[in-house]
């Protein structure tokens, strides 16, 4: 613990970063530059969402850290380990418990509430990235508020496939200004972005970029009148808590093309198992797959 | 003599562990930022008078040679510049070049002489720290981003930051310190007369 500052970053860097924040949470939904460091981590890892959580965190929090709604992978463990070695800040998986909760491409299935901040591994923060390569286009097009092209895209989803095809990455309007890529969580969190009573931070560290949504902020996913935005998950129940209202992942089980869905959300589903609720693929339930 | 106390007071009132209070006190900042109107207490600063102790955690805590800082009025004495010199190391300038200002509602007019961001770069705007002699939750009715339903707060004025919100997603940001609590109204909040008074 002594070998490092309080959360691993020098001060001056957390406060820089810190000044991002406040402007981001100042401007909901615009991308603030900030001078992101390199971290013991590789680029993809987290690194924006490491940098916010240690600029953001005290020793009185309860830190959590989900990779796709998981507790327990490779990401999520290391930066857990990370802050509990830098920081000596508490950890927990449960979502109630935790202040400050890290996430890689998912929201909590439980609603979050006021004491809580909810922190944001961002890979790619520009929106039109994909559909006008230029920063310095990009950010004229935010200036002008010139979003046109992105109905583009999602209209020739339409015409492609019959409906919007974007499942993840959705973008969406922040109090109908500015347009911001919820990073790349499932289309089916993104209703939980609008007037969430927790404060929501983003951090894209590769692509120096911290953006911010206050409480209660008005969030609207894009989409047309006939096609109206529709939050969607696989049309399954948990194999393993049964929960028929959670984002599943699809789970390969065996070599012979056996699979089972469950919940996405691990602190979720194994509360549901511990009170008792059971799933088809339960192991020893008779209607096992 | 004298001079030699006064050297006592720039080099006492900062953080004693800069880490761990300027993590708290940020979170204050934050949580106030966040939740337009709403005051929060904020502690570990000692700055010398009349500098409120909570702006002087808003400058321990975000102020240092990157930041430059304009004090307005009689927030502008040999003693303040020389405290925030040692514990910040943060350049002074005019109004006009400003990151931060510092002052009361009356040094700080005009408002229009700040900047205010550009169309594309709306995050280069000051961020003014206005002393005040009482911070409570009557006043002037908040709405916008970050408040549930409406919130209070005892505003030094309406029209100007209405002003202010006219030109989001351009404009200032206030920080409004009194004693140990601090409140934010960020460029979103929109303010208007108390019905109910």
């Amino acid at each position: 613990m002594s070998e490092y500052n309080f959360a691993y970053l020098d001060e001056q860097t957390k406060r820089m970063i810190r000044r991002a924040i406040l402007k981001g949470l100042a401007i909901p939904g615009y991308q603030v530059p900030f001078a992101s460091r390199e971290m013991p981590m590789p680029y993809g890892w987290g690194t924006g969402g490491v940098q916010v959580s240690a600029a953001i965190l005290t020793p009185d929090d309860r830190f959590k850290v989900i990779d796709q709604g998981a507790d327990d992978t490779t990401n999520a463990v290391s930066i857990r380990s990370f802050f509990e070695r830098t920081a000596n800040v508490a950890t927990t998986t449960a979502t109630e418990d935790a202040s400050v909760i890290q996430t890689r491409h998912r929201i909590p299935e439980d609603t979050l509430t006021e004491d809580q901040v909810l922190v944001y591994q961002v890979p790619i923060p520009e929106p039109l990235r994909f559909l006008e390569p230029r920063e310095s286009e990009t950010r004229k097009m935010h200036s002008l508020e010139e979003y046109g092209l992105m109905h583009v895209k999602l209209y020739e989803d339409i015409s492609r496939h019959g409906h919007i095809a974007t499942s993840y990455a959705y973008p969406v309007k922040v109090e109908g200004r500015y347009v911001m890529d919820p990073s790349p969580i499932p289309k089916f969190d993104n209703p939980k972005l609008d007037d969430m009573a927790a404060i929501q931070l983003f951090g894209a560290g590769r692509e120096q970029r911290i953006y911010a949504l206050p409480p209660y902020t008005q969030v609207v996913s894009l989409d047309f009148d006939d096609h109206p935005f529709e939050a969607s998950k696989a049309d399954q129940i948990c194999g393993l808590c049964g929960a028929a209202d959670s984002y599943l992942d699809e789970v390969i089980v065996d070599d012979a093309g056996g699979r089972m869905f469950c919940c996405s959300d691990t602190d979720y589903c194994s509360r549901r198992r511990a009170a008792g609720h059971q799933g088809p693929a339960f192991p020893g339930s008779e209607v096992a797959a | 003599m004298e001079h030699s106390s006064l050297q006592a007071k720039t080099l006492l009132g900062g953080f004693e562990a800069p880490a761990i209070q300027s993590a708290h006190a940020f979170r204050g900042i934050m949580q106030a930022m966040a939740r337009p109107g709403k005051i929060f207490d904020i502690e570990g600063a000692e700055p010398p008078a009349p500098l409120s102790a909570a702006a002087g955690c808003v400058l321990l805590t975000l102020c240092d040679t990157d930041t430059p800082v304009y004090l307005a009025g009689a927030a502008d004495t040999p003693a303040i510049r020389a405290w925030l010199a040692f514990h910040t190391g943060a350049p002074l300038v005019g109004r006009s070049e400003c990151m931060f200002a510092l002052g009361s509602w009356r040094d700080l007019a005009p408002l229009s002489s700040y900047p205010i961001g550009t169309s594309q770069y709306p995050d280069r705007s000051a961020t003014l720290i206005v002393e005040s002699a009482e911070l409570t939750p009557n006043g002037p009715m908040l709405t916008g981003p970050g408040i549930k339903d409406s919130a209070q707060l005892s505003l030094p004025d309406i029209a100007a930051f209405q002003d202010n919100h006219a030109l989001f997603p351009l404009g200032l940001d206030f920080i409004f310190t009194c004693a140990n609590r601090l409140a934010a109204l960020p460029r979103t909040t929109e303010v208007s007369e108390c019905m109910s008074q």
